[in-house]
């Protein structure tokens, strides 16, 4: 960012990057409308329902109703919350669910900012989303939600350990913490993506693995179901979100929501591809259309695919059921974390013995 | 854009102003946290402060090192400190009763803590060298790595060693097996098939088991 502006002068730099962040942040919260109507979509496929389908043609504008209907209810704050840190809590949520897709590369290039320890400020701003939680719920005064948020706290402190030791096999296999990096590490079809790794054979078996504890981490670090323990209805009502109505309420959600996409997208940059297509071919062909028209293809998979990822979310959540306290977190502690922690151990020697990085 | 700039405050106008900002946020959150009287929003605002310092570090450049304070003590250990903070059943009253008594010994260590920055700067005559965040590398990453995987690697390991030891010590201490507690074996529990807990009977009509 910083040599963009000097190249382009300050004025001139600042202002595209402030439009590339406005341009991100529209297309996400329009996007996040339908990927919202899509889940729900799926979840009443799931129980041969039709869902919501009575706002605009096949209910497309439900996400739109919903939204105009949080807006116009009543801000609730109970008697005895502590007001400040109540409000600040939702906002809190949303930023940072916003502030992470500032490094996400959805097309070469096009990236608000390209940063070199990319992976490593996802991987920190995601373990800050935790706060918007805790304070929601002890600024709530009330029991329900604090037993809601002591217990997203501690599953989101949980997971985050095997995920940080995922992120580091793909690191590894890698040599760079820049995002596009990584995206360009697994360039030339779907053999090469760190899914399969086909052409690292004997890693094939780890990086499965690793891609589907992954999957499973980001389901748990995203409170959604199986593992919705915080919310979780039938025993805690709603978790640390009881006390909130109105605009705070939609400001959690939609930054739950954000969170959801943004554990799909980090599931397509690291395990399947990034913006590549499965099959490379034609790059001859290619080179001969201007360079924005090929990002747009390369946007396009880089769509497809984090469509395909909420897609394998809406479905779990309509399949599996909730799974009880003390199985998450031996499923975290127990069989995650060990298990990443050998994995951690097999890509580093066969980075080192099989010569994979220069 | 991913290639890296010396970057040095002062060099420019816009990190000029960013560091005045981010200077003066952290030197308020940090006089809050010791200002406010609910514990929980001191430990709010000591997060400000981590959170704030982490943007200090990616001024001069220590990238990685701001983005390792972001995930260890925002993301770990500040989380665990409002745990307790928020359990805790605090009267705030009493609380406030032994600030005087306190408050010479407080000051004396801000003072003692300030000379010693004072003269570690002091004695090291070249400041803009002892800032430098990444001595002899590529990046920040690099040379932390080069320092501790390189140069320092024997006692890198053996300070992993103590923490393990800590680590073993502290469940070793706590851990108790009481007898006479029936104990989960999850094995066990999902090993078990059908046909170990049924069997299947033809019971006469009427007469029962």
């Amino acid at each position: 960012m910083s040599a963009f502006i000097q190249e382009h002068g300050l004025l001139f730099g600042w202002l595209t990057v402030i439009g590339q962040i406005l341009l991100f942040t529209i297309v996400l919260l329009l996007s996040l409308a339908f990927l919202l109507l899509m889940d729900r979509k799926v979840w009443a496929a799931v129980m041969m329902r039709k869902g919501p389908n009575v706002v605009g043609p096949f209910g497309l504008m439900q996400s739109f109703a919903d939204f105009g209907k949080f807006l116009l209810k009543e801000i609730i704050i109970p008697a005895g919350a502590n007001k400040t840190v109540f409000l600040l809590a939702p906002i809190l949520s949303l930023t940072l669910a916003f502030a992470s897709w500032a490094v996400i590369p959805v097309a070469p290039g096009w990236v608000v900012s390209d940063l070199n320890v990319g992976i490593l400020y996802l991987f920190a701003v995601s373990s800050l989303g935790v706060y918007g939680i805790i304070m929601g719920g002890w600024a709530s005064n009330s029991k329900y939600p604090f037993l809601g948020s002591l217990r997203s706290a501690a599953q989101m402190v949980s997971y985050e350990v095997s995920i940080g030791f995922i992120i580091i096999t793909v690191i590894l296999l890698v040599g760079s913490m820049n995002l596009s990096e990584i995206v360009d590490n697994q360039s030339g079809g779907f053999w090469t993506w760190h899914v399969f790794s086909f052409n690292h054979i004997l890693l094939f078996p780890v990086m499965v693995v690793m891609f589907v504890m992954f999957f499973v981490s980001a389901l748990a670090e995203t409170n959604r179901p199986p593992f919705d323990l915080p919310e979780a209805e039938s025993e805690l009502v709603a978790g640390y979100q009881v006390e909130y109505s109105s605009t705070p309420y939609l400001l959690f959600m939609i930054g739950e929501y954000l969170n959801i996409v943004l554990m799909c997208s980090m599931m397509v940059i690291l395990f399947m591809g990034g913006w590549h297509g499965p099959i490379a071919f034609g790059e001859d062909f290619i080179a001969n259309f201007p360079q924005w028209l090929v990002n747009l293809g390369h946007l396009a998979w880089f769509m497809a695919k984090v469509v395909f990822c909420f897609f394998l979310f809406a479905l779990v959540k309509a399949v599996v059921p909730r799974y009880r306290y003390d199985q998450l977190m031996r499923l975290g502690w127990k069989i995650f974390l060990p298990t990443s922690l050998v994995a951690v151990f097999i890509v580093a020697g066969y980075v080192v013995y099989m010569g994979v990085q220069s | 854009m991913a290639a890296r700039a010396v970057a040095r405050i002062g060099a420019d106008p816009v990190e000029l102003i960013a560091f005045y900002i981010l200077a003066a946020i952290v030197t308020i959150s940090a006089v809050s946290v010791i200002a406010a009287k609910n514990p929980v929003h001191s430990v709010l605002w000591l997060i400000l402060a981590f959170f704030t310092s982490a943007g200090l570090l990616v001024l001069i450049g220590a990238e990685f090192l701001a983005m390792l304070l972001v995930v260890v003590y925002v993301g770990a250990v500040a989380v665990l400190f409002l745990f307790v903070v928020m359990m805790l059943d605090v009267d705030f009253v009493e609380l406030k009763q032994g600030f005087l008594s306190y408050l010479p010994f407080g000051a004396l260590m801000g003072i003692a803590f300030i000379a010693e920055i004072a003269l570690a700067t002091f004695a090291r005559g070249d400041t803009a060298d002892n800032f430098n965040p990444y001595p002899g590398a590529e990046t920040n990453a690099e040379a932390i790595g080069q320092v501790m995987y390189t140069d320092y690697l024997l006692l890198f390991q053996l300070s992993g060693l103590i923490l393990l030891v800590a680590m073993i010590g502290a469940i070793v201490l706590t851990l108790r097996h009481r007898p006479h507690v029936k104990r989960q074996n999850i094995a066990k529990q999902t090993a078990r098939r059908r046909k170990d807990a049924t069997r299947q009977l033809d019971v006469k009509s009427g007469e029962g088991l």
